[in-house]
């Protein structure tokens, strides 16, 4: 299919404008980002701790003899040095490139050879490496995965190109795309000293500079088994894994590990505007950002509903029958699609974004305006009990559905552990949802909405000469 | 968009295209990220047994004489259900290329009693999953339900197929949307190197058309051609239907003639040409300013029911379409990191077929990298591939197929192509025999009869330093 080969597909159709994409694999994905955890007793994990401090979680899945293995290291783009930023994930692709035992690429081919899918991702708080393989084949990948975690091996011969790969994801990525180089835009102005502003890739001039000795003094001072979760998902039981565990994994050497110490926002003044107008805009658009709490920040401010609230109030303004969408596309018919998104699953303070996009012959200035009416709307009058009622219904129908997939549990176990949650959260997760009260939701939109805190991004639309 | 750089993959490049049911095929055109849109990572999830045998597909005929092939698997309370209809947007009227994509857009946007807004509501308040989607040669629909739900779901299914309103609200504001999404892809270097290579190869076929319309066919679509879509398109003669999770034979076969039974007996005929892509071959620049030139490339390929199908599946899989392990990837990035994703994948149509491969990459290395595309296509038409190629494509290919079935929707997605592709109800117990019984010889000989590198036709959109444009784009683009 045409689809597939396309990097980074699927995108989530949610909100607003085309709605046929939305499938279960939305549903799930969705969960992700709107998650926390997902539903108590959807994953019931079991989980123990090595000797040498490796965090092990296991979630049975007895469907079918498959299983996914996915190690998650504590450490993201936000644990970069200054300077140096994209290197956590320029070694995530190094990760690939052989160990004492494994050649360049050896690794992928056994992963290949073997029927298993493979791949890594890094954000900004952690990097993760993941197979799904028949169950069979579970212990062979834990051998190759533990043995990469202190026998990697570079050289200039095989970073050199692997950094021009990185900046050409680079260009396919942002530089290709006015829309993604104003969110660029957008961040670095959100953030305006935590690194969160600084993109998960890297800037450009920094990828360029990146070099085999950066890479591993970047993995020797994170990459240690006391510093990572692994998940595994399928299958297996805890009894089966534990020896594995102890067996390959068991043997890397603890060692120190630096505290994650972020610089954190200081009290920002003023809200800013970005915007950016190209001929390669064919959809005009307006965000609004407003940094926002996430669960771990919420918790060590004593408003841990805080974040569970922010996921309703998603709920009541987004999607197809949310208030934006009703308001500005149906009813006022002045946008394509409007809606916003919230993620609290961040180590340090996260954000919250509103977002239209206005019809053919609509200023974007009109939309933006209809946007922030709907925002000032639901201040004044906050949100209904029934509006937080079926929100909290549809929410908690989420989790099972994110049960349905073996694939979802390692993601959102190892997304929650190394952001600072616990599998107590995640399993309870339904039940705060559904404690979530109106005032709460209303409370929590008001100290959000705080234009000193916020960052508006214009895409505009300019005319080919 | 807004977290479109908060996670990205070591490699994402083509997933690997899988051969068995692929019926949503066709947008030649990314759906990258609308701005706003979240991008995603594909996970590579699964569900199903290595060895198919211990899959029960089951055939369901209703009283009413609709069949199904069901998975019953009563691990979660969730039911899913795809329903697939011959025939999709290359039947678009000439002038309203988008009446499809209109169609499986407002489908959902009220039917019955319930207006656009009611319709929705119902399906958020009960977490139901409805959506369809037109390909060129295929209008599908899919369904995701809690048991809990089950009957009201499969109403409303049936409500969509057969009593959609049209209301003149909704028609407009899709409309819009769609315009909106045509304006951006007019602009998309992605998009444009597709929908400028389909048209390159298929200059006076619908299969060349922009399959989602342009802002002008959009105009031109009124709801007449909606309902005439629904009424021509949509019966039972061309239905299929697939079904998994949470449900017996004996609950399904009366849903089956509730939902379905109102559908007209018949479709109409459908005119709609065999044709060969353009073999001419050639480079066609389009000029955009920007720092990575996007290439797509094509020529002609297998159709689905060729019985070398499952050869040239397993030679392409060797020249670039496993993700970590192909030549291309080899050669284009691994070597020599000329681009961050190459790959290559066969594309059957029903009245057609491909071969199409891309890549990105910087202006100033566009032309190495059209080289060794070539090269390695020539190399492989002219040696085909290793004894040890062959055999580990094998592995995977056999090893990999349970990872596909990711989801309960997923099985019901697979379960409907298989009947649309005509691939039997055994099928997912046969078709790692018909990887294993590949041999090397079969394999040159299908490489050396597939790969035409003088035929492979190549979009570049950029602004490429010595490429020489050897054609001029087709009308229109």
């Amino acid at each position: 299919m045409f689809d597939a080969y396309h990097p980074a597909s699927p995108a989530v159709l949610r909100s607003g404008g085309l709605r046929a994409g939305l499938a279960l694999l939305a549903a799930i994905t969705l969960l992700g980002i709107l998650r926390g955890p997902a539903a108590a007793q959807v994953f019931e994990p079991e989980t123990f701790t090595l000797d040498n401090g490796l965090q092990v979680v296991v979630v049975e899945n007895r469907r079918a003899p498959i299983v996914t293995h996915m190690l998650w290291y504590k450490v993201g783009s936000a644990d970069e040095p200054r300077g140096q930023s994209g290197i956590a994930h320029f070694l995530e692709h190094l990760m690939f490139k052989g160990t004492d035992s494994l050649a360049p690429g050896e690794f992928s081919d056994i992963v290949a050879r073997n029927g298993g899918r493979e791949n890594a991702f890094t954000s900004l708080d952690y990097t993760a490496y993941f197979q799904t393989v028949a169950k069979d084949r579970l212990e062979l990948m834990m051998r190759n995965e533990a043995d990469r975690m202190h026998n990697l091996v570079l050289s200039d011969e095989v970073v050199v190109p692997e950094r021009d790969v990185v900046l050409e994801e680079r260009s396919s990525r942002t530089d290709n795309d006015p829309s993604s180089q104003l969110w660029e835009m957008v961040r670095a102005n959100l953030y305006l000293h935590h690194p969160y502003g600084t993109p998960v890739i890297g800037w450009q001039q920094e990828i360029e500079a990146l070099d085999t000795e950066d890479a591993l003094a970047f993995y020797d001072r994170w990459y240690a088994p006391n510093n990572a979760v692994l998940v595994i998902s399928g299958d297996v039981t805890v009894e089966e894994v534990r020896p594995l565990a102890e067996r390959y994994y068991g043997v890397v050497p603890h060692k120190p590990v630096p505290e994650r110490i972020r610089v954190q926002e200081p009290q920002q003044w003023a809200g800013r505007r970005v915007e950016l107008s190209s001929p390669r805009v064919g959809q005009p658009s307006v965000s609004v950002a407003y940094l926002a709490p996430s669960f771990r920040t919420s918790r060590l401010a004593e408003m841990p509903e805080r974040p569970y609230a922010l996921q309703v109030l998603s709920e009541v303004l987004g999607g197809s029958t949310g208030r934006l969408y009703r308001s500005l596309v149906i009813e006022q018919g002045l946008a394509a699609g409007a809606g916003n998104s919230y993620d609290g699953s961040s180590l340090d303070g996260t954000h919250y974004t509103f977002w239209a996009s206005p019809r053919p012959g609509v200023e974007v200035e009109a939309v933006e305006t209809a946007l922030r009416a709907e925002i000032e709307a639901a201040l004044d009058e906050g949100v209904t009990a029934d509006e937080v009622r079926e929100a909290t219904t549809r929410l908690t129908a989420q989790a099972i559905y994110a049960r349905d997939s073996v694939g979802a549990a390692p993601r959102i176990i190892g997304a929650a552990l190394a952001t600072g949650s616990t599998i107590e959260d995640l399993e309870d997760w339904p039940n705060r949802i559904a404690a979530v009260t109106a005032e709460q939701v209303t409370q929590a939109l008001r100290d959000l909405i705080d234009p000193a805190r916020s960052v508006t991004g214009i895409l505009r639309s300019e005319p080919t000469t | 968009m807004t977290e479109a750089h908060q996670m990205i993959h070591y490699v994402t490049g083509p997933h690997h295209t899988t051969e068995a049911p692929r019926i949503t095929l066709a947008r030649p055109v990314a759906s990258r990220a609308l701005p706003f849109l979240l991008v995603l990572a594909a996970f590579a999830f699964a569900l199903l047994p290595r060895s198919a045998v211990a899959i029960d597909v089951q055939r369901v005929v209703s009283p009413g004489g609709i069949e199904a092939w069901l998975i019953e698997d009563n691990s979660n309370p969730i039911i899913a259900l795809q329903v697939v209809f011959a025939g999709g947007a290359a039947g678009d009227p000439n002038g309203k290329a988008g009446v499809a994509r209109m169609a499986a857009a407002t489908l959902d946007e009220g039917a019955g009693e319930l207006d656009s807004q009611a319709f929705q509501k119902e399906l958020a308040d009960l977490s139901i999953q409805l959506g369809f989607r037109a390909g060129l040669d295929s209008f599908s629909g899919s369904l995701t339900t809690l048991t809990r739900n089950r009957d009201r779901a499969f109403d409303l299914l049936r409500l969509s197929l057969t009593e959609p309103r049209f209301d003149a609200e909704p028609v407009e504001r899709i409309r819009q949307q769609l315009i909106v999404r045509a304006q951006r892809n007019a602009v998309d270097p992605d998009a444009i190197a597709w929908s400028t290579l389909m048209a390159t190869l298929y200059p006076e076929h619908p299969y060349g058309r922009q399959r989602d319309g342009t802002s002008e066919t959009l105009a031109a679509v009124e709801t007449s051609d909606l309902q005439t879509f629904t009424a021509e398109r949509l019966a039972r003669d061309n239905l299929y239907v697939g079904v998994a999770g949470d449900i017996s034979p004996e609950e399904l076969g009366p849903l089956l003639d509730s939902t379905f039974g109102a559908l007209p007996a018949e479709a109409a005929p459908l005119d709609l040409p065999e044709i060969d892509p353009s073999a001419d071959g050639g480079t066609v620049v389009i000029d955009q300013e920007v720092p990575q030139s996007v290439v797509a490339l094509g020529q002609s390929g297998l159709q689905r029911a060729d019985p070398d199908y499952y050869t040239a599946y397993a030679v392409n899989y060797i020249l670039g379409g496993g993700g970590f392990a192909s030549r291309l990837y080899e050669e284009v990035r691994e070597k020599r990191g000329l681009a961050y994703g190459v790959y290559s994948y066969l594309q059957p149509l029903d009245r057609s077929a491909l071969v199409l491969s891309g890549v990105a990459t910087a202006n100033a290395r566009v032309a190495e990298s059209l080289e060794i595309i070539r090269a390695e296509w020539a190399r492989m038409a002219a040696d085909g591939p290793t004894a040890e190629e062959l055999t580990n494509a094998k592995t995977y290919l056999t090893g990999s197929f349970p990872l596909r079935f990711d989801s309960t929707g997923s099985l019901a997605d697979i379960l409907a192509g298989m009947q649309f592709e005509s691939l039997g109800i055994d099928y997912l117990d046969r078709r790692n025999n018909y990887i294993e019984a590949i041999t090397l010889e079969d394999a040159k000989r299908v490489a050396a009869t597939l790969y035409k590198p003088e035929e492979l036709t190549a979009v570049v959109v950029g602004q490429p330093e010595n490429v020489e444009a050897t054609r001029a784009a087709p009308d229109g683009s």
